[in-house]
C-alpha cells in the first residue's frame, strides 16, 4: 500500500530567510485584530456583561421582525435577537433590571414567555442564562486571568527549560495567537462567552504545543551539529519537524471539522474559534517563533552554557550523537 | 526499549482494561447500570447543559449578617441593662457604622454595665479573640464594635444553616439528585437537574421564610399609619392585601410566637374552600399563642412574613390547640409553598439569585446527540486518515485512541467528574491531539529510517527521541489546562478536566501502549522492512 504523505520528505524550504517578510507580516494582521476588537468591540454574552439570554426555539422558522416587536413590546429594555444556523432557534437578549434579584429576572421569563406563545403558538425556551453585573464582573476578571497566567507559566516554563529566548519567543507567538482570535470574534460579531474563553486557553495550549516540539528539535539540532550556524539550524529543525507539524494540525482540523458540521449550535462559535486559531498556531510556530529566536540573539553555544550550568538539564539530557547518520 | 517481559507487558495493560471496565457502565442503560455492584457504579455523571436542568448561583449579602448581628447584641443589651439586677438605666442607644454605642445614665455604673456586657460576647477564632470588642468612651458611653473574626464566624454559621435549610427545601419538593454547595465565603451553588420550570424553586428559594405573630396596634393614628410613623412600641409594617386599602398597618413590636416555635405545616383549605397552610405549634409555642390569644379576644393579630403581613385576622375565641391557622390570599401551589418552606425553617439571611443557568431537557438531549455524533465521525475521520497515512502504525495508533476514549470515560467515573458540552468538545479535540504523539514517534521513525537506520534501530530511536518531545509538550499543555481548572467556572472546568485526564491516558496509550504493540510486531513477525 502506498502510504499518504501530505508534506514531501526532506524539504528544504527557508523558513528563515522569510522572517522580515513574515514578520512585517504578522505584525500588521495583529495590528489590524487588535483595531478591529478596540474599534468594533467584541460581541460579549451575559456571561460577561450581565443580562438575561433565552434561547426560543419556534416551531417554525419565525420572522424575525415579528418577534422583535414582540420583544419590544414587553418594555423591558433593548433587546438583541440572534439567530445562528437552525432558522427555528431564535436568541434573545434582554437586560436585567437593577433591583430586585431573582423576582425580577423571573417576571421577565414569565412575560416574555407569555407574549412569545400568545404570538408564536408552541414556541418553546429551550434555554436561558440569567447573569448579574457583579458576577459576570468576576467572570471577566478570571477570564483574563487565566489566560494571561495561561500564556506567563508557560513562557516561564520554555525559559527554565531551554533559554531565555525561548521563552520570549514563545510568549510574543502565543500572544499573537490569543490576539488573532480576538480580532476573528470582533469582525465576525460571533458571541464571546465562557465557552470562547476555554477555547482560547486550548489555543493557547495547542499552539505551545506546536511551539515546544520544533524548540525540542532546535536544541537537539544545537547539540548535535554545534558547528552550523543558526540560520541553517533553525530551518533544518523547522523542515524536519514540518510533516509533524502538518499532519497533526490537518487531524485535528478533521475533528474539528466533525464538531463544526455536527456538534449542534451551541458548541459552533466554540469550534470556529479553535479552528482559527490551529491555523493561526501552526503558522505563528512555522513563520515567526522559530524565527524570532535568530532576533533574540540565539547562538548554537547557548545550549551548552546551560547543559554545563545545570545540574539538572545534565540528569535528563540525551547527550549528542553522532554516530555518521547525516540528513 | 523494544524488549517486554511477560509481567511488564500485564502491568501495561492491567490499568488500561481497569479503565475500560470502568467505563462501560456509563453505556448501558439506567436499569441495568443499577444492577451492579458498588466498585462498578463509576457512570459518568451528565452536566447540566446535556441533562437539562438548572443552576442557580445564590449569594448572602455579609452586610445583612452583621447588620442581624448587631440588632440581635442590641437586643440582648436592652435586655441584660434593663431587666437585670441591679437595673442599669441607659440611653441614647444607636447602631451607626456598623458599631453599637449607648450611654449609661449613671457613671458610677459604666463599669457595671461592662461587666454584665462582656459575658454577651464569645469567642471567635482561634487566637482568643471575642466576637464584639466592648469599649468605654468619654467615660459614659459604651462602644461595642464587631470584631472582623466574628463577623466570618457569623458569615460561616450562616451560610452552613442556609445550606442545610436550602437542601431540606429542595428534598421537600421531590426533587431527584440535586447538587447543594457552599462556594466560596458567601454563596451556595444549587444544580437541579430534569426541571422543566425552574420558577417554583427560585420562589422557594428567594423566601427567608422568618414567621412572626404580633399584636395590631389599634390604637394607632390611622392617619400617622399611612405617613409610616407609628407609636412607641409598634412598628408599621406592608400589608399589601390590607381589605382597608391601605398598604400599611401598625403592629406591636413585640413578638407573640414566632417560626422557631412551629413543629409542623401543612397546605389546607378554610371553610369557603380558600387555600390555606395549617401550622401545629410545640409545646412551649403553643402555651404563648394560647396565653396571648386568651388576653385579646375580640382585638386583631397580624401574621408576618419575610417582614410582610400577610393577613390580620381577628381573635374570635382563645386558640388553645397548639394549631393555627395561616390565611392570606394564597393559591393552592403558594400555600404549598409557604408550609414547605415553613417546614424545612428560615434562612438565617436572604439569598439573591446572581447567576442562572437553565436548560430545557430536549435540548440537552439534542446536544448530547449531536455530541456523540461528532465524536464518532471525528474518530473515524481521524482513524482513516491516520491508516493512510501510517499503514500498520496508524491502526495501532487507532487502537491506542479507541482505548484512551474508553479510559477517559472510565477516569472520569472513578473520579465522579462531570460531562459537559464543552466537556465533549474537550473529547473531540482530545482524540485529535492523542494521535499527535503517534504522529510524531511515526514521524521520527520515518527520519531514522531515511538517515539509514535499520528496522529495529529506528523504530527504537523513534519511541526514545520522541518520548522527550511528547513529554515536554504535554507538560505545558496541563499547564493550561491545570489553569483552566483552577480559575474556570462552569463550562470551562468541564472542558479541563476531560483535557487534564485526556493528557495524562493519551501519553500512557498513545506512547507505551503502542510500543509494546509495535514491540510484538518486531518479535513475531522480525520484519526486514517497514512501510511507514
Amino acid at each position: 500500500m502506498k502510504l499518504l504523505k501530505l508534506v514531501p520528505d526532506n524539504t528544504n524550504i527557508g523558513f528563515v530567510k522569510l522572517r522580515h517578510w513574515a514578520f512585517a507580516l504578522t505584525a500588521l494582521l495583529t495590528v489590524l485584530a487588535v483595531g478591529a476588537t478596540l474599534h468594533r468591540g467584541l460581541n460579549l454574552g451575559v456571561d460577561f456583561v450581565g443580562g438575561l439570554m433565552i434561547e426560543a426555539r419556534f416551531q417554525q422558522p419565525p420572522q424575525l421582525d415579528k418577534v422583535r416587536t414582540t420583544v419590544d413590546r414587553l418594555g423591558v429594555g433593548d433587546g438583541s435577537l440572534q439567530q445562528f444556523g437552525d432558522p427555528r432557534t431564535v436568541q434573545i437578549r434582554l437586560p436585567l433590571p437593577e433591583q430586585g434579584g431573582a423576582g425580577a429576572a423571573n417576571a421577565i421569563v414569565e412575560k416574555a414567555r407569555k407574549a412569545m406563545t400568545a404570538e408564536f403558538p408552541g414556541v418553546t425556551f429551550s434555554r436561558y442564562d440569567t447573569v448579574s453585573g457583579k458576577v459576570s464582573g468576576e467572570l471577566i476578571q478570571n477570564g483574563v486571568l487565566a489566560v494571561m497566567l495561561a500564556v506567563i507559566g508557560i513562557a516561564i516554563f520554555s525559559w527554565f527549560r531551554y533559554e531565555w529566548q525561548f521563552g520570549i519567543s514563545t510568549f510574543v507567538a502565543i500572544m499573537h495567537d490569543v490576539l488573532m482570535t480576538l480580532g476573528f470574534f470582533a469582525i465576525t460579531q460571533l458571541e464571546f462567552d465562557l465557552n470562547i474563553v476555554a477555547a482560547v486557553l486550548t489555543i493557547v495550549g495547542y499552539s505551545i504545543n506546536d511551539k515546544m516540539v520544533i524548540d525540542d528539535r532546535i536544541r537537539e539540532n544545537m547539540r548535535k551539529y554545534r558547528k552550523m550556524d543558526m540560520k541553517s539550524l533553525i530551518d533544518l529543525s523547522v523542515n524536519e519537524t514540518l510533516p509533524r507539524t502538518v499532519m497533526t494540525s490537518v487531524t485535528i482540523m478533521l475533528a474539528l471539522g466533525a464538531l463544526l458540521l455536527f456538534g449542534g449550535h451551541v458548541l459552533r462559535g466554540f469550534t470556529a474559534a479553535m479552528m482559527l486559531g490551529i491555523v493561526v498556531g501552526t503558522y505563528s510556530s512555522v513563520y515567526v517563533s522559530s524565527s524570532l529566536l535568530i532576533t533574540l540573539g540565539l547562538t548554537p553555544q547557548a545550549g551548552e552554557r546551560k547543559e554545563r550550568k545545570s545540574i539538572a538539564a545534565q540528569a535528563e539530557r540525551v547527550g549528542p550523537r553522532d554516530d555518521g547518520a547525516r540528513p | 526499549m523494544l524488549n517486554f517481559s511477560r509481567w511488564a507487558v500485564a502491568a501495561i495493560l492491567l490499568p488500561l482494561v481497569i479503565g475500560i471496565l470502568c467505563a462501560v457502565p456509563s453505556f448501558l442503560p439506567d436499569s441495568a447500570a443499577e444492577k451492579l455492584p458498588r466498585f462498578m457504579q463509576t457512570r459518568v455523571n451528565l452536566g447540566l447543559d446535556l441533562s437539562g436542568g438548572s443552576h442557580l448561583l445564590l449569594e448572602a449579602s455579609t452586610q445583612d449578617v452583621a447588620k442581624q448581628r448587631l440588632t440581635n447584641m442590641e437586643e440582648q443589651v436592652r435586655t441584660e441593662l434593663r431587666r437585670g439586677d441591679p437595673k442599669i438605666a441607659v440611653g441614647d442607644i444607636s447602631s451607626r457604622d456598623g458599631k453599637l454605642s449607648f450611654m449609661v445614665r449613671n457613671p458610677a455604673q459604666v463599669d457595671a454595665a461592662v461587666e454584665r456586657i462582656r459575658p454577651l460576647t464569645q469567642g471567635a477564632g482561634l487566637t482568643g479573640q471575642r466576637d464584639f470588642n466592648v469599649e468605654v468612651v468619654n467615660s459614659s458611653t459604651i462602644v461595642i464594635t464587631p470584631t472582623d473574626a466574628g463577623i466570618n464566624n457569623a458569615v460561616k454559621s450562616a451560610m452552613e444553616v442556609a445550606t442545610e435549610v436550602i437542601r431540606k427545601r429542595i428534598d421537600e419538593m421531590g426533587t431527584r439528585e440535586p447538587t447543594i454547595q457552599q462556594q466560596g465565603d458567601n454563596r451556595i451553588v444549587v444544580q437541579v437537574p430534569g426541571l422543566q420550570n425552574p420558577k417554583a424553586l427560585k420562589d422557594l428559594l428567594g423566601q427567608t421564610a422568618k414567621l412572626e405573630f404580633k399584636l395590631v396596634d389599634v390604637n394607632a393614628n390611622p392617619a400617622e399609619v399611612a405617613q409610616g410613623r407609628a407609636p412607641v412600641g409598634s412598628e408599621v409594617l406592608p400589608y399589601p392585601d390590607n381589605p382597608s386599602r391601605v398598604p400599611v398597618i401598625a403592629v406591636k413590636r413585640q413578638v407573640m410566637v414566632s417560626g422557631e416555635d412551629l413543629t409542623d405545616a401543612t397546605q389546607g383549605y378554610d371553610q369557603n374552600n380558600q387555600a390555606i397552610v395549617n401550622i401545629r405549634f410545640n409545646g412551649s409555642g403553643g402555651r404563648k399563642f394560647g396565653q396571648v390569644t386568651s388576653q385579646n379576644v375580640n382585638r386583631p393579630f397580624a401574621i408576618i412574613l419575610d417582614g410582610k403581613v400577610l393577613s390580620a385576622p381577628n381573635i374570635n375565641e382563645p386558640i388553645l390547640g397548639g394549631s393555627a391557622q395561616i390565611s392570606g390570599n394564597f393559591t393552592v401551589e403558594s400555600a404549598n409553598q409557604l408550609a414547605i418552606a415553613l417546614r424545612s425553617g428560615k434562612l438565617p439571611v436572604a439569598l439573591t439569585v446572581v447567576e442562572e443557568r437553565t436548560v430545557g431537557p430536549q435540548l440537552g438531549a439534542d446536544s448530547i446527540r449531536a455530541g456523540l455524533i461528532a465524536s464518532l465521525i471525528a474518530v473515524v475521520a481521524v482513524a482513516a486518515f491516520m491508516f493512510f497515512s501510517y499503514g500498520r502504525f496508524g491502526v495501532y495508533a487507532n487502537i491506542a485512541v479507541t482505548i484512551n476514549v474508553l479510559v477517559i470515560l472510565g477516569v472520569m467515573g472513578i473520579l465522579g467528574a462531570t460531562l459537559t458540552l464543552p466537556g465533549i468538545a474537550g473529547f473531540v479535540l482530545t482524540i485529535g491531539t492523542a494521535v499527535d504523539a503517534n504522529v510524531l514517534i511515526y514521524e521520527r521513525i520515518r527520519e531514522e529510517r531515511r538517515r539509514g537506520r535499520g528496522v529495529v534501530q529506528a523504530i527504537e530511536y523513534g519511541y526514545k527521541e520522541a518520548s522527550r518531545t511528547i513529554f515536554e509538550a504535554n507538560v505545558t499543555h496541563a499547564i493550561a489546562g491545570g489553569i483552566m481548572l483552577a480559575l474556570g467556572s462552569g463550562p470551562i472546568k468541564g472542558f479541563a478536566i476531560v483535557l487534564l485526564i485526556g493528557i495524562a491516558t493519551s501519553v500512557y496509550t498513545a506512547v507505551t501502549f503502542t510500543r509494546v504493540l509495535a514491540a510484538w510486531w518486531l518479535r513475531t513477525k522480525r520484519p526486514t522492512e517497514i512501510n511507514i
